[in-house]
């Protein structure tokens, strides 16, 4: 008791000196913690949230690009409603790969195991845009006059698939929010995110999102 | 160095400033909006190619044309085809859900057996042969006649296959299921000579006198009726509805004249006798093509005057003069009948009545009238080689008494079968076969119906669905869906020129199922004879192509086929007239209103069915999206409301929303009270189309089948189901 109301009375020298003792430590905490929760967000998190999935055929964009006469159009091409085939379907590979054209692995895999048995290449489609987004490619590419590389890069000319990084969450792929985790870009083709759209509609003074209305709005896009 | 609580906060503030200053949060609530804004368990349509395939909706004989939308090979949307000449891109609600039908949970994926009480799957091959097995001892034993087959049409490619097959086989028993059809045609029959179908150019109309038809609930081919309906009122046609109730056709008429039930054809004859006595018809038409005026005007005698009317309808006599005047004063006045959605045929004095009224008016076979639609003919197909087994079996008489003594001008009469099977120490059926039907549950005083059922030995059904007559049945051997196969339609129903549709797959069939027309040909091939000799075609499809012959083309490239040209023929009775009286109409009974079974003392109330276009009632279920929008006056999570006036509900002490008991002569079943000011006092009023114990979970186990708790009223003339309420009680639950 007699301690208890020494220590009320008086603070003493000895508390002071004890905080100051501690200083050291606690900063070096806060700067452990600092380091170690940067080094989880920029590091650790974006290496967690993306599983790496290998596309099922290695494709090459160059060596088929050369062989055709009409660009990146001739195999993804535009129906004759306006709408837009994405992905080609075994319909379109069949025409040449009925049977296989050369000694390369991946043209005899993709032959044996989907051609002959009729099954759908399984594509994983690095562009695919939320459920919730409406995208219409023939206002962009035909209307607007725009080229596949602006929002696709050159993918054209690749000679291999990279690999397909899909995010544990959502279930898309990494390449709508962008390689760079803090969401930068370089090349206009970096992000697709909402604010790449809008970037682009506001710099270039194009058309409002919607034809018909002239106007924005959230239903012009996300229906 | 001693590590505290200040170090470890230390170290939590320094690590949530690290994580502040890293993309870890923006980039969590990004990707976490996306997930929640794409629940993965969300079923998404396919992304792919959009086609559109262009068919004929068979889930009733309403012929619409539909263009149905597909994604890649997912179907994803029925809507209706512009430019048909029946719906005009119109589509009713049943319609515009048929994709529940086609991916929902209650088809049937393969041939079945019921083993013990339960299911077994079985192969095509050993289904046919044990069924043609069981045919091939009948016929040994010499009684061919006990096999029979109900089916929803006696029209089109998959029907006259099914008939034909009972014919050499030995068997007259080929039942359609009962409709106003079954009371159009033998008015028709009856007054004009020949077997046609009843068109109405309603659009063409300039006055509607409606008697309890439900327009805009499901009679004839609803999306036709819609639009004619609309296209008659917005050229200024006025429409009137004599009803008990106020339904939705009536809220939507310029005059509701309210009706005491079951007395519409007393009305009718009410107002021809008002129209006689006055003069009021038009004097050309019946004199020079009409007979038996004279005899008219002695049917609608002074006993039909307005002011004996009004007593038996319960509408003032003024009200009845002002009617027929109006009527007959009209440019093109049209009479039609049938109630609610012509699920039941009804009483055929009453349609003759009705039939009357236009003949007086001149409105038969011209523009706004009714027009005789000739059967179709165009299924040319060679009379069968029949051995003695079938002539002699042939020549027995039916077992639902059609065509024979007293009813020996009606075709088919379903209605009568339960009580034939009951008679008797052994079930007169041996072998029921039952295609897009389902009677089970459709057919008036169903439980007596399904009790009746039980005495036949073998019941093999060819539904596409688990309904009520395919899960009493011993085999099931499923057709395809309605999007996944070919179907001829032979009519539209109502629609006032002969039109062909045709229904094509627009999928791969989904499962084990295999066409009817197919099936019926491997039986016939199974049991041999001149009975395989009977079915020269390769397949159904091979059969429908054969038989449509130059309009096949046309079919398949259109969706349809129709006589733009067409001019109704002339009168085929003896007279070449439209006749009022002759010695088949001598034969029925005087007109009288028939009263609701019961006991009036016991039942003080009288129980009616109506309909509603938001539930079907007939052999296609209702697919999950029509319960879905049910309004609450209907249902209430399992409870079905019964409309009652307010009047009728203090007397039993009743309140809006309360539980009561709803009893009639065949049986109790509990609901829900709605107050309803639009149904007379003394009525009680419930939705057909519920109380459904097969199918799936979404419509199995709501509400109550008012085929139930009603029972059957046979018409005295002809012997076609009449029923149109039945007395009953209502008591506090």
């Amino acid at each position: 008791m007699e301690e208890l109301k020494a220590n009320l009375t008086s603070p003493g020298p000895e508390h002071g000196e004890k905080e100051d003792g501690a200083g050291g430590p606690i900063i070096l905490f806060f700067i452990l913690g600092l380091i170690g929760s940067l080094l989880v967000g920029w590091v650790a998190f974006p290496a967690l949230l993306y599983s790496q999935k290998k596309q099922p055929i290695d494709f090459n964009h160059v060596l088929h690009n050369g062989l055709v006469d009409n660009g990146c159009e001739s195999c993804h091409f535009f129906r004759e409603d306006g709408s837009y085939s994405g992905v080609p379907k075994l319909a379109q590979c069949v025409q040449c790969h009925e049977e296989a054209n050369s000694e390369n692995s991946e043209e005899i895999t993709f032959v044996e195991d989907y051609v002959k048995k009729e099954r759908e290449v399984p594509w994983r489609v690095y562009s695919r845009q939320p459920d919730c987004v409406f995208f219409s490619h023939v206002a962009h590419v035909k209307t607007g006059k725009m080229d596949c590389v602006t929002c696709h890069g050159p993918i054209g000319e690749t000679e291999s698939l990279k690999v397909y990084e899909q995010n544990r969450i959502t279930g898309y792929s990494r390449d709508l929010w962008g390689r760079n985790i803090a969401g930068l870009k370089r090349n206009s083709w970096d992000r697709m995110k909402m604010d790449d759209c809008a970037e682009c509609h506001e710099q270039a003074h194009l058309v409002p999102g919607s034809v018909q209305t002239q106007k924005d709005g959230c239903f012009v896009c996300h229906k | 160095m001693k590590i505290d609580r200040r170090c470890f906060l230390s170290f939590v503030i320094g690590g949530a400033a690290g994580t502040a200053l890293s993309p870890l949060p923006w980039k969590l609530t990004d990707d976490l909006s996306i997930w929640s804004q794409n629940w993965p368990w969300t079923p998404i349509p396919p992304k792919g190619e959009t086609t559109y395939v262009t068919s004929t909706c068979t889930l009733c004989p309403g012929g619409c044309g539909i263009s149905v939308r597909r994604v890649e090979e997912r179907v994803v949307k029925v809507e209706g085809l512009k430019g048909h000449p029946v719906n005009d891109g119109g589509v009713c609600i049943l319609g515009a859900s048929g994709i529940q039908l086609l991916y929902g949970p209650s088809r049937v994926q393969a041939p079945m057996k019921k083993v013990d009480g339960a299911w077994r799957s079985i192969s095509w091959d050993q289904a046919i042969a044990e069924i043609a097995s069981t045919l091939k001892e009948l016929r040994a034993k010499g009684q061919p006649q006990s096999v029979a087959w109900i089916s929803d049409t006696d029209r089109g490619t998959t029907a006259e296959l099914c008939r034909r097959f009972l014919t050499v086989y030995g068997s007259p028993n080929f039942i359609r299921t009962p409709s106003m059809q079954d009371a159009y045609e033998m008015a028709l029959y009856l007054t004009q000579g020949n077997r046609a179908m009843a068109g109405f150019d309603l659009a063409q109309a300039t006055f509607v006198l409606s008697f309890s038809s439900g327009l805009i609930e499901g009679w004839g081919s609803p999306p036709y009726l819609f639009r004619a309906k609309s296209v008659m009122r917005q050229k200024g046609g006025r429409m009137s509805q004599v009803e008990a109730r106020l339904s939705k056709t009536a809220a939507k008429a310029d005059q509701w004249i309210p009706i005491k039930p079951g007395t519409e054809g007393a009305l009718a004859l009410g107002l021809i006798h008002v129209m006689l006595k006055e003069g009021l018809y038009k004097k050309d038409f019946v004199e020079t093509r009409t007979g038996g005026v004279e005899a008219l005007r002695k049917i609608a005698g002074d006993a039909y005057a307005p002011e004996g009317v009004s007593r038996t309808t319960g509408i003032e006599a003024k009200a009845i003069i002002d009617l027929a005047r109006a009527f007959a004063g009209a440019k093109k006045p049209l009479a039609i009948c049938g109630r609610g959605s012509g699920r039941v045929p009804g009483f055929v004095q009453e349609y003759l009545a009705v039939h009357f009224l236009n003949a007086l008016v001149g409105g038969i076979n011209t523009s706004g009238g009714v027009i005789a639609v000739p059967e179709p003919d165009y299924i040319e197909w060679p009379e069968p080689e029949m051995d003695a087994v079938a002539s002699k079996g042939m020549q027995q008489p039916r077992v639902d008494g059609a065509g024979n003594g007293r009813y020996a001008m009606t075709r088919y009469l379903l209605n009568r079968l339960p009580e034939a099977l009951a008679a008797g120490a052994a079930s007169p059926v041996q072998v029921l076969f039952v295609s897009s039907s389902n009677p089970a549950y459709s057919l008036v005083d169903s439980q007596s119906t399904a009790k009746a059922f039980k005495r036949i030995p073998l019941i093999v059904s060819f539904s596409s669905y688990m309904d009520e007559t395919a899960a009493m049945a011993h085999y099931i051997l499923p057709n395809h869906a309605y999007l996944e196969r070919f179907e001829d339609v032979p009519a539209a129903l109502g629609f006032p020129k002969p039109i062909i549709g045709l229904s094509k797959p627009v999928v791969s069939p989904l499962f084990k199922t295999r066409h009817t027309g197919d099936v019926v040909m491997q039986l016939a091939k199974a049991v041999g004879g001149t009975i395989a000799g009977a079915f020269r075609w390769e397949s159904y499809e091979a059969c429908l192509k054969q038989t449509l012959g130059d309009k096949w083309d046309a079919l398949r490239k259109n969706g349809y086929w129709v006589d733009a040209k067409f001019a109704p023929g002339a009168f085929e009775t003896k007279s070449k007239k439209f006749e009022f009286a002759n010695a088949d109409i001598a034969k029925l009974p005087a007109y009288a209103s028939l009263k609701a079974p019961g006991d009036e003392t016991s039942f003080p109330l009288t129980l009616m069915a109506y309909d509603s276009m938001r539930l079907t009632a007939g052999y296609i279920g209702s697919p999950p999206f029509l319960v879905k929008v049910l309004e609450d006056t209907i249902l209430k999570k399992s409870d079905v409301l019964v409309e009652i006036n307010p009047a009728t509900a203090r007397d039993l002490g009743l309140s809006d929303g309360s539980s009561a008991v709803l009893s009639t002569p065949k049986g109790n079943a509990s609901v829900k009270v709605f107050l309803f000011e639009g149904i007379m006092p003394g009525l009680v009023s419930m939705v057909r189309g519920l109380g459904h114990t097969a199918y799936d979970r979404f419509l199995a186990g709501k509400g109550v089948n008012t085929n139930d708790l009603m029972g059957s009223v046979e018409d005295p003339g002809t012997g076609l189901e009449a029923a149109w309420g039945i007395r009953a009680k209502l008591t506090k639950a």
